[in-house]
């Protein structure tokens, strides 16, 4: 399978994302929602793809941290930006974005955040990327790309000067 | 300085004392309470970080403020806390505190908040607990006061910014006073630039030199140029050990005035870390006026204990997780 790596790739997914989302979403005055750190900058992407009109408040952001399943195996997570929603979710509906789609659980901490602010009339799911290997009853509704990977294998989102993926195999040297 | 307060990793496992503690660890108590603090705008004003942990608020001290804050912070992190009043209960009927503190084990405890009036006693409780129990001092005696000196450096930074361009005064009764203590060694570790202490010769301790600090017997003096000044509650119990002739006569002398306000920064903020003694250490129209940052310093009391509280206990799952 063919890996999308490069920057004209990544944006090719994210032009697709974007058309979607308009046809999804574009009678909804939706509210866009970032998660922490990759899914701040796919969503920053599809706000400038969608233009400043489209979403109705400017971007919230997340840091699921406070909402793990895995605090009382590791402890503290390294400190990101804290939560950042400038708007009221009560009754709207919200996109929701994340790098990387592949075991839910940071999604099933996202959303159980969500409604530690409110009650939203629905929430839609966008993600860069959709692999195997889900832990949780969660799929995406909007997906840039699917992709099949080996349980050793890992996708990364970076952004040095644009978006770019690269594929990791742990345990592999450099 | 106590020895067991930070894992081998040198990650924070109780929080004793800021004595021996460096700068980046105090930062990062900062840092993470700041993120904490914007929970409170939010609909429901708690997250589950905490959830399943019980704490136990041993409290053989009165307090109001800190065991509320203390409480309020554990339950914003979904903790279950328990709070005990120690006097009114097993002591008082002849068990000694560490079977107390065994009896609170078996009920399977995860941490212990602790207020009492001998010096060393969270330390003490913390060399004796089980390996998974984290303990937090509320304040021990004369000794330390850990909480309320990082919540006072936290106001300090919202309102300044940057520490070693401060200077910053204590004023009153340094020598009974822990907040004093630990406060002097927070400030020193976060590099301010110069600490002053100010009060009667009598309640200042007799080896301030060695703390790093400027003494002055003068609050004019004293008070000239400061970026923040600090007032203690003058305890009145020292009134009686002949310290201090009467509390008309401090209050004269060492009262935080207008007047005596004028001689700090324009922009400097006055804090003081409750209860406050109006007319007899600070004037109501100095406590209410707008350099006063004390109800501030209440507030932030609750975000501090949550990073705290949640930096403990992490570090001891990460512990538990590798011994594992």
């Amino acid at each position: 399978m063919t890996i999308p790596s490069t920057q004209a790739d990544v944006q090719a997914l994210l032009n697709n994302m974007a058309a979607e989302i308009r046809l999804c979403l574009g009678d909804r005055q939706p509210l866009l929602i970032g998660i922490h750190t990759g899914g701040v900058w796919v969503a920053e992407q599809l706000a400038i793809l969608l233009g400043t009109d489209f979403f109705d408040a400017s971007l919230g952001t997340l840091n699921i941290a406070y909402y793990r399943d895995d605090f009382t195996r590791i402890g503290m997570h390294p400190q990101v930006s804290p939560s950042d929603l400038p708007f009221a979710v009560d009754d709207r509906h919200l996109l929701l974005v994340d790098d990387v789609l592949h075991s839910g659980r940071t999604i099933r901490a996202a959303l159980n955040e969500i409604f530690d602010y409110g009650r939203p009339a629905s929430v839609t799911l966008a993600v860069l990327v959709e692999r195997n290997g889900r832990e949780l009853p969660i799929q995406a509704d909007i997906i840039g790309q699917s992709i099949n990977l080996t349980k050793d294998q890992q996708i990364k989102l970076s952004n040095d000067d644009g978006l770019k993926l690269e594929l990791k195999t742990m345990g592999a040297t450099k | 300085m106590s020895s067991n307060q930070l894992t081998d990793s040198g990650q924070l496992r109780h929080f004793l004392t800021i004595e021996g503690l460096k700068q980046p660890l105090l930062t990062e108590i900062m840092d993470r309470a700041e993120q904490f603090s914007g929970i409170t705008n939010r609909q429901v004003k708690k997250v589950p970080l905490l959830r399943g942990k019980t704490i136990f608020n041993l409290f053989f001290e009165n307090s109001t403020r800190t065991r509320t804050t203390f409480e309020l912070a554990a339950k914003r992190l979904s903790a279950d806390v328990i709070n005990l009043n120690i006097n009114t209960s097993a002591t008082s009927k002849g068990e000694s505190l560490l079977d107390t503190l065994h009896n609170l084990e078996a009920m399977h405890s995860d941490m212990f908040v602790v207020r009492h009036s001998q010096s060393g006693a969270a330390e003490f409780i913390a060399q004796h607990v089980a390996p998974h129990v984290s303990v937090i001092n509320a304040g021990d005696g004369c000794h330390a006061h850990p909480t309320q000196a990082m919540l006072d450096m936290f106001t300090i930074r919202r309102h300044k910014q940057h520490f070693p361009d401060l200077r910053v005064a204590i004023v009153g009764d340094i020598l009974h006073s822990r907040v004093a203590r630990s406060q002097i060694q927070a400030l020193s570790t976060l590099g301010v630039g110069e600490i002053r202490v100010i009060g009667p010769k009598t309640i200042l301790p007799a080896d301030t030199q060695t703390l790093g600090v400027h003494v002055y017997h003068d609050m004019a003096a004293g008070l000239e140029g400061v970026d923040v000044v600090i007032m203690l509650r003058l305890q009145h119990e020292r009134m009686q050990g002949a310290l201090l002739p009467s509390a008309r006569e401090y209050y004269d002398c060492f009262g935080l005035t207008d007047e005596k306000l004028k001689l700090a920064k324009p922009d400097a903020i006055v804090m003081h870390p409750g209860p406050i003694n109006r007319g007899v250490e600070i004037a109501s129209t100095v406590a209410d006026g707008p350099q006063s940052v004390i109800l501030e310093q209440v507030t932030h009391g609750i975000a501090i204990r949550m990073a705290v509280m949640s930096m403990t206990l992490g570090a001891q799952s990460e512990q538990q997780e590798v011994q594992a």
